[in-house]
């Protein structure tokens, strides 16, 4: 049997007295597409930001790949991870922000070649060939030279997705990819993410884009005030909500 | 009308909205006052200048005759070395303070806290002073063992000059304004670029060197410009070292001799001139250089076109490479 690529155990995290989550439990499958939908402030984001270990879990256990995020078990004692091996965790997730968070000063092509020529250590040469390659899937081959300033919203999404790509990721994370687009951009983000999907990357995504988690999600899960409300099929879950918060939720939104 | 009505036809609008757009030809707004202010100014200027070139208190053949003697000309260099050498140590320094200050450490945020009181509340001009003091205060200085025999031993006096004494006075007095300056440039960069840098791997040393400082520099380069300008004066107040070898001091002696300090007054402030607009020049080019990817958007033209469709690329565009490559 496959291992799940990621594994939620109960997982709690506080801001000072402030439960934002209140013990997550859930599995992403090899290759699925896990769709995150809930109001803000239920703590999809900071789930997220956990398993990339940009945020410390306070209670319960979180894996990616098997491997326990942010902290070395030995024995029954959890050790926190030197800066150093919290970075190298962090190389084999990729991950998208909602204000996509370029480098301003670096072009289209330096943004994505930055990460493997500086944490990689790739040659220039091969770095540079695997950009060119990566922004022509995204459809933005003619754009490598422009600085981020001189691209739309979506086009620097695209961008960021790229670069994110470029460390040959096992798994991506997508914080609210469109929420800060202008409704026409959306769809440009929107067919990269689907392409990706179907090359068979596993993704979990934060998002409100309803017929996204529909057509492309293999599950959909509702989250509110930190704890895992309903999950399921995302056509399941969207056509026939359980749930009294799933219900009201996705009255407002759909 | 010009317009062909056919084609106004088949777009569907009305006539009256397809009027011939004749360029405005109107007569010109006069502004005399604006000649008489200008006029009036310009006389006054003038009135200056030919009033200065005749007031023998300026004594310009002497000003002509010092601004290149061998004593001037040496003292302006070491005004300049002064400059140089206190703002790299300063820059260093201010920087290290500034990193200290936003460590998550309470002892080394102190630490630079109170660098920072002491030396931005007390005039450098008695910073100075006191360094010029040091060899009383500290007659030694050992290298060893605390309260133990020491291994290496320097008399102060020896090892220390003037002139490196006023490089360390005014080098510490200007770290703690440049670890102001890093600390606003370091925390004006958006707190996403430092987490996009740790998202794909990066140390926090390689996102501070490829990410944070290289964006910083923007903020920080136009207050620096400020600071070595400033420094460059500052120098005049080595005197209280003493270090009497810089510019401002040397021809003030020069004057005490001639007695006639007026001409001497005009050939430092020509040469301070002259230094500043090396400076100015100098930063202008910086700043330009650090402004990659940040306004300039006129450089590239963008058809609104572009956005139709969903990820179609548009063969319209201007090619690629006629963006910031300088």
């Amino acid at each position: 049997m496959m291992t799940p690529m990621v594994r939620a155990e109960g997982v709690v995290k506080r801001f000072g007295s402030n439960e934002v989550l209140k013990g997550i439990t859930l599995t992403v499958n090899r290759g699925d597409v896990m769709c995150l939908v809930g109001p803000s402030g239920s703590g999809k984001s900071t789930f997220l930001r956990c398993i990339n270990h940009l945020e410390v879990v306070n209670a319960g256990r979180l894996y990616v790949d098997e491997t326990l995020v942010g902290y070395r078990e030995k024995g029954d004692k959890l050790y926190e991870l030197h800066p150093r091996d919290a970075a190298a965790q962090r190389r084999d997730i990729g991950m998208v922000f909602q204000r996509f968070n370029l480098f301003p000063h670096m072009t289209a092509l330096e943004n994505v070649i930055e990460a493997p020529t500086l944490v990689k250590k790739t040659p220039k040469a091969d770095a540079v060939a695997r950009g060119k390659e990566l922004l022509d899937r995204v459809g933005l081959s003619d754009r490598m030279n422009h600085y981020p300033a001189h691209l739309s919203g979506g086009q620097q999404q695209r961008v960021a997705i790229a670069r994110a790509l470029a460390m040959d990721p096992k798994l991506m994370l997508f914080d609210e990819p469109t929420s800060a687009l202008d409704p026409e951009l959306v769809g440009e983000v929107l067919d990269v993410m689907k392409a990706l999907a179907k090359s068979g990357m596993t993704m979990i995504v934060v998002t409100h884009e309803m017929g996204f988690a529909r057509e492309v999600g293999d599950s959909l899960v509702f989250m509110d005030e930190g704890v895992v409300v309903e999950s399921g099929d995302p056509r399941a879950v969207l056509a026939k909500p359980t749930h009294e918060r799933t219900k009201a939720f996705l009255s407002k939104v759909l | 009308m010009t317009q062909n009505p056919e084609r106004r036809g088949s777009a569907g609008m009305p006539d009256s909205v397809a009027p011939d757009f004749v360029s405005i030809r109107a007569v010109k707004l006069r502004h005399p006052w604006r000649w008489v202010i200008g006029v009036v100014l310009l006389l006054l200027v003038a009135l200056v200048i030919i009033d200065a070139a005749q007031r023998e208190a300026f004594d310009w053949p002497s000003v002509g005759k010092y601004m290149f003697d061998r004593r001037v000309s040496l003292a302006a260099l070491t005004t300049l070395e002064l400059t140089v050498s206190s703002m790299v140590i300063g820059i260093v320094l201010g920087i290290v303070l500034a990193v200290m200050r936003l460590s998550p450490n309470p002892i080394l945020k102190s630490i630079s806290w109170f660098y920072l009181w002491i030396f931005r509340g007390t005039p450098v001009y008695v910073q100075l002073v006191f360094w010029g003091l040091i060899a009383v205060i500290y007659n030694t200085i050992d290298i060893g063992i605390p309260f133990q025999q020491p291994w290496i031993s320097w008399e102060t006096k020896a090892a220390l000059s003037t002139f490196a004494l006023a490089i360390i006075g005014l080098a510490l007095n200007e770290a703690a304004y440049m670890a102001e300056i890093v600390r606003a440039g370091l925390l004006a960069v958006d707190a996403g670029q430092d987490e996009a840098a740790r998202a794909l791997g990066m140390t926090w040393f390689q996102s501070m060197r490829r990410v944070i400082i290289p964006q910083s520099m923007r903020v920080i380069i136009p207050p620096t410009g400020n600071e070595v300008i400033s420094m460059l004066k500052t120098t005049s107040l080595v005197t209280a070292v003493p270090f009497t070898l810089d510019l401002y001091t040397r021809t003030r002696d020069i004057a005490a001799e001639t007695f006639n300090p007026i001409p001497l007054l005009i050939v430092a402030s020509v040469w301070y001139l002259f230094f500043t607009s090396i400076l100015m020049i100098g930063q202008f080019f910086l700043e330009k250089r650090f402004a990659r990817g940040v306004g300039e958007l006129g450089r590239i033209k963008i058809p609104s076109s572009r956005f139709a469709g969903t990820a179609a690329v548009s063969p319209s565009l201007a090619d690629p490479d006629s963006g910031d490559k300088r």
